[in-house]
């Protein structure tokens, strides 16, 4: 890149005196539009980001993490959430479970088995499911486990619902990253006569952990800002709860009602709070993500280029 | 443990041992998990919805009456919702994301590019709650000042209330701004520099490179990217719900009260009767339909469509 | 975080195990949400029965109670006899409290109590009236400096016990309500104009964010939320405070209650005319699905209380008591719940 941008800078500037004004004029205007275009679109997004933070270290304080939402009080105000984020944490857990058995296997099933018939299929509708909105996994698991009473508004249901949202990222993350496992390991694995799964789980899997952890993160972020699939099926509670077939509170539905439904002004204060919880959430496994997905994870890049 | 015969291991898919076979079962079982959940999806919703498509037939997708004091549910207006604010949002932000793709990926210094770039990355990742949250306290009343002056100014009796269509259709600007931004960046990224260098060859200034060299390269993939970023508007609930003014009629002005198919849902699902709640499980399946269309014409555009260049 | 999970895990042990009942999950109006709040904080306290109250709207409520997802249904809006038939068993009615709702308002620089009238109102959510310094708001305020200001009406966009108390009032004093605007029997409606907001606290919120904005809500919120509310005239042609509780009483004494305690109060002969009453609803016979005894025992406990004690916290929040025949009806219907036919 760099010695590319060098040798065009170069060539070009070589050239400039012979580019006539009228598309010189252009070449500017472009720019212009350009680099406006992206203060636009620098400027809400910064916005956001400030004003949640500002507005956010405002109101938070200790409270907000060591009280629940029942000591919420019109009269007296006050309150917290944490029955929110232990039930976002356990919720998130029974997710990353689902995600990461049904993720894995299919992700193992669509690099490693290429020759079964289903394969192609399985693809798709894994595609299918990372595009379906998280309002409609809501109404989907009311119909499954809701009315069904098994085991009705729960953080079971909940965490159903994010797990099977968890899945289809999972399963592209785990499949991307076992396709540039080099097939020399695999091949070195079966010379030495272990039997096929020996070498996916062993060697296979394990080459390939870090691309997966990175999915597994992503997919964490994702799940534990989304509120829209838990609407219908976690139902929410005011107190700390740790059963999971018992309704669950979870935190960016509190952060919903405080914002959109607040009982008094103060609770929009800490809808702010809240949501400078979910973003330092979302930072922190980014910044995770962006570490483990460091390319150092193959321990022969070499062979895997040298492939064609 | 029986050994295996060290033949060319490239696909030694017959001679598994019972292990193996074992494990295949296993793998192939958790796999069809994927199948039988997007099975499920469907039926789920065709058969919690059945009655509401049963009673209204046709009118539920063509009529404008969603009435349930009166037992009637027709859903046009928020599927004319769902596209009103979808495709104004994506009006608003496919040229801003792709100047932004351009600027990070073709014209920033790469001190610059870098940090615009994992920042931008970020706020893709931000939950609807948080966008729904400003919107809320910053965006409505900034839109509401701006229809204020624009009432005043030109007399259209527009109600100036800050909610509404103008304020969803901007919030989702927002929203799927980072995320087509960063598809953009990353396609345009993979542009061979061939295409640059062979453009900067012939005498192009920077604009020229980039309008005959990169963005034809990279057209499908930004157009995969714009569709992606439509089921994205498309699906996005909360914040929506948050600013839209849920308002179960069709919007008449662009400052009007309106809702969409996943605002209704978010809004009234969890207090629906008997009659309601079919309605609005009718319009989750449309939204499921609608969705994996959209998914699946970005994928085709994305393999078919991208030409095969230099590699 | 260990510890909490361990905590947890013998909390769940002990759910599955002991005899008694440490929660009671609840779902429905929005209305009494505060008021239920603090009920239920004071009765954790009292008892360690933690109930879990979901304030979604009393349609909301409704459709819980019919299908049994929950165990309590809150309403402001009696259940029909179409409601009651297509429930799967017997459901009584226990009032709870009388709650006002009032015009609550947004309008920068108004500070006087403005007064309307319930065809002032309709002419509003109709749409008819745009503009605060319209002559028909001014005629009844003169004192008050209404500006150029657009009128914003807002809504539930919930089913609603709050809305069907609010539009019952108008259909019954707005012919031209009662002939435009389809009116469910529950709060369902289709509304002309406006924005709408999810329960009370929703369109209090959008009132307070709102300059111009006008909504309905349970007193308690505009109070809490500081929001200015108006005067309605009642039948005598007074207008009446939504915040007096003596004026709800009087509303509310005004009927006569059936033994099943289902009736409307709104335009009464005297008192605040848009009350009502707001109930908690339960299965009188409590013995479905896998309900224990003494699951029936704690709610029963728990409606007593409520009845009781509980009603002290009424009017410290600006709640109508319930009081007087009232209550003995409300006793009542709580002491004909049972357990498999087995009194409580």
């Amino acid at each position: 890149m760099t010695r590319t941008d060098t040798m065009t800078k170069s060539i070009s500037s070589g050239l400039t005196r012979t580019v006539s004004p009228a598309r010189r004029a252009q070449n500017s205007i472009m720019f212009g539009l350009v680099a406006l275009g992206t203060v636009i679109v620098l400027i809400p997004l910064a916005l956001i980001l400030f004003q949640v933070v500002y507005n956010g270290l405002r109101s938070i304080n200790l409270d907000f993490f060591i009280k629940s939402e029942r000591d919420m009080s019109m009269i007296t105000g006050g309150g917290g959430v944490l029955n929110a984020i232990v039930g976002t944490l356990l919720m998130v857990a029974v997710a990353l479970v689902i995600g990461l058995v049904v993720g894995i296997a299919t992700g193992i099933f669509l690099s490693e088995y290429r020759e079964h018939p289903l394969v192609g299929v399985v693809r798709v509708m894994s595609d299918v499911l990372t595009g379906i909105p998280a309002i409609v996994v809501g109404l989907v698991i009311y119909g499954l486990m809701i009315t069904t009473k098994l085991p009705g508004y729960s953080g079971l249901a909940g965490g159903v619902a994010l797990g099977l949202i968890m899945i289809p990222i999972i399963v592209r993350a785990t499949e991307e990253v076992l396709k540039l496992v080099p097939t020399s390991i695999r091949e070195a694995g079966l010379a030495l006569g272990l039997p096929r799964w020996k070498v996916t789980m062993q060697i296979v899997l394990p080459a390939a952990s870090t691309g997966i952890i990175t999915g597994a993160i992503l997919g964490v972020a994702r799940v534990s800002g989304e509120a829209a699939p838990l609407l219908f099926t976690s139902f929410g509670n005011p107190d700390l709860a740790t059963n999971l077939l018992q309704p669950m509170a979870a935190l960016p539905s509190a952060v919903y009602s405080l914002a959109f439904k607040a009982l008094t002004p103060a609770q929009n204060e800490q809808a702010w709070a809240g949501a400078l919880v979910l973003l330092t959430i979302i930072l922190i496994s980014n910044i995770l993500a962006r570490f483990f997905s460091r390319p150092r994870s193959y321990r022969a890049p070499k062979a895997n280029t040298a492939k064609t | 443990m029986t050994p295996t015969i060290p033949t060319p291991p490239r696909r030694s898919f017959g001679m598994n041992s019972g292990s193996d076979n074992v494990f295949r079962n296993i793998i192939i079982g958790l796999s069809s998990l994927v199948l039988v959940a997007t099975v499920l999806y469907g039926f789920v919703l065709i058969v919690g919805g059945l009655p509401a498509f049963q009673r209204e037939g046709i009118g539920f997708l063509f009529g404008l009456n969603w009435d349930p004091g009166k037992g009637i549910y027709q859903a046009l207006p928020f599927i004319a919702g769902t596209f009103f604010t979808a495709f104004g949002a994506l009006l608003l932000a496919v040229p801003l994301s792709v100047a932004a793709a351009l600027f990070i990926s073709e014209y920033a210094p790469r001190w610059l590019a870098g940090p615009v770039g994992s920042a931008i990355e970020l706020l893709a990742a931000i939950p609807s709650v948080v966008y729904g949250l400003w919107g809320i306290f910053v965006l409505i009343p900034a839109v509401r000042v701006f229809q204020v002056w624009f009432v005043s100014v030109t007399g259209v009796p527009w109600p100036p209330t800050g909610t509404g269509l103008m304020s969803a259709v901007l919030i989702l600007a927002v929203m799927v701004i980072p995320f087509i931004c960063a598809i953009s960046r990353d396609v345009i990224t993979l542009v061979p520099n061939d295409q640059r260098e062979a453009a900067y060859a012939l005498g192009a200034t920077k604009w020229e490179v980039i309008r005959f060299g990169i963005l034809p390269y990279a057209r499908a993939g930004i157009l995969g990217g714009v569709i992606l970023g439509l089921g994205r508007a498309i699906g996005e609930t909360l914040a929506v719900t948050m600013v839209i003014g849920n308002a179960n009629v069709i919007a008449s002005t662009p400052f009007s009260s309106t809702a969409t198919m996943s605002s209704i849902i978010a809004s009234n699902f969890g207090e629906a009767n008997e009659t309601l709640r079919p309605a609005l499980i009718a319009i989750g399946f449309m939204l499921l339909v609608f969705s994996v269309i959209v998914n699946v014409i970005a994928r085709i555009v994305i393999t078919r469509l991208t030409p095969v260049g230099t590699r | 975080m260990k510890k909490i999970l361990l905590a947890g895990l013998v909390l769940a042990a002990g759910a599955v195990s002991a005899q008694s009942v440490t929660s009671i999950l609840g779902s429905g109006a929005s209305a009494p949400f505060p008021l239920y709040t603090e009920m239920f904080n004071s009765y954790a306290t009292l008892t360690g029965v933690k109930v879990n109250y979901a304030s979604k709207g009393s349609g909301g409520g409704r459709a819980d109670i019919i299908a049994r997802n929950v165990e309590f249904a809150g309403s402001d809006a009696f259940m029909t006899d179409t409601e009651l038939k297509s429930a799967p068993g017997a459901i009584v009615h226990v009032p709870m409290a009388l709650v006002a709702v009032v015009p609550t308002y947004n309008i920068p620089g108004v500070t006087t109590q403005l007064k309307f009238t319930g065809q002032l109102l309709a002419s509003i959510y109709l749409g008819d009236i745009k503009k605060w310094n319209d002559p028909a708001i001014v005629a009844l305020n003169k004192t008050a400096k209404l500006p150029d200001l657009a009128i914003a009406p807002v809504y539930r966009s919930d089913s609603s016990g709050t809305t069907a108390i609010f539009v019952d009032f108008l259909s019954k004093v707005s012919s031209d309500w009662a002939s435009k605007v389809s009116k469910g029997p529950q709060g369902s409606v289709k509304w002309p104009v406006g924005t709408g907001g999810p329960q009370n606290a929703g369109v209090v919120g959008l009132v307070r964010q709102t300059p111009g904005g006008i909504g309905y809500a349970e007193v308690t919120y505009a109070k809490a939320n500081k929001l200015q509310y108006g005067l309605i005239r009642n039948a005598t042609g007074k207008f009446v405070d939504g915040g007096d509780l003596n004026e709800i009483a009087a509303a509310s004494d005004a009927q006569s209650l059936p033994d099943d305690t289902r009736t409307s109060i709104t335009n009464a002969s005297i008192g605040y005319p848009i009350s009502g009453f707001t109930w908690i609803l339960v299965y009188k016979d409590q013995k479905y699905g896998t309900r224990t005894k003494d699951q029936a025992k704690a709610m029963v406990a728990l409606l007593r209380w409520m009845l009781t004690d509980g009603q002290k916290l009424n009017n410290k929040l600006d709640y109508g008591q319930i009081d007087g025949s009232a209550l003995k009806k409300a006793q009542k219907n709580v002491e004909s719940i049972t357990f498999g036919g087995e009194k409580l």
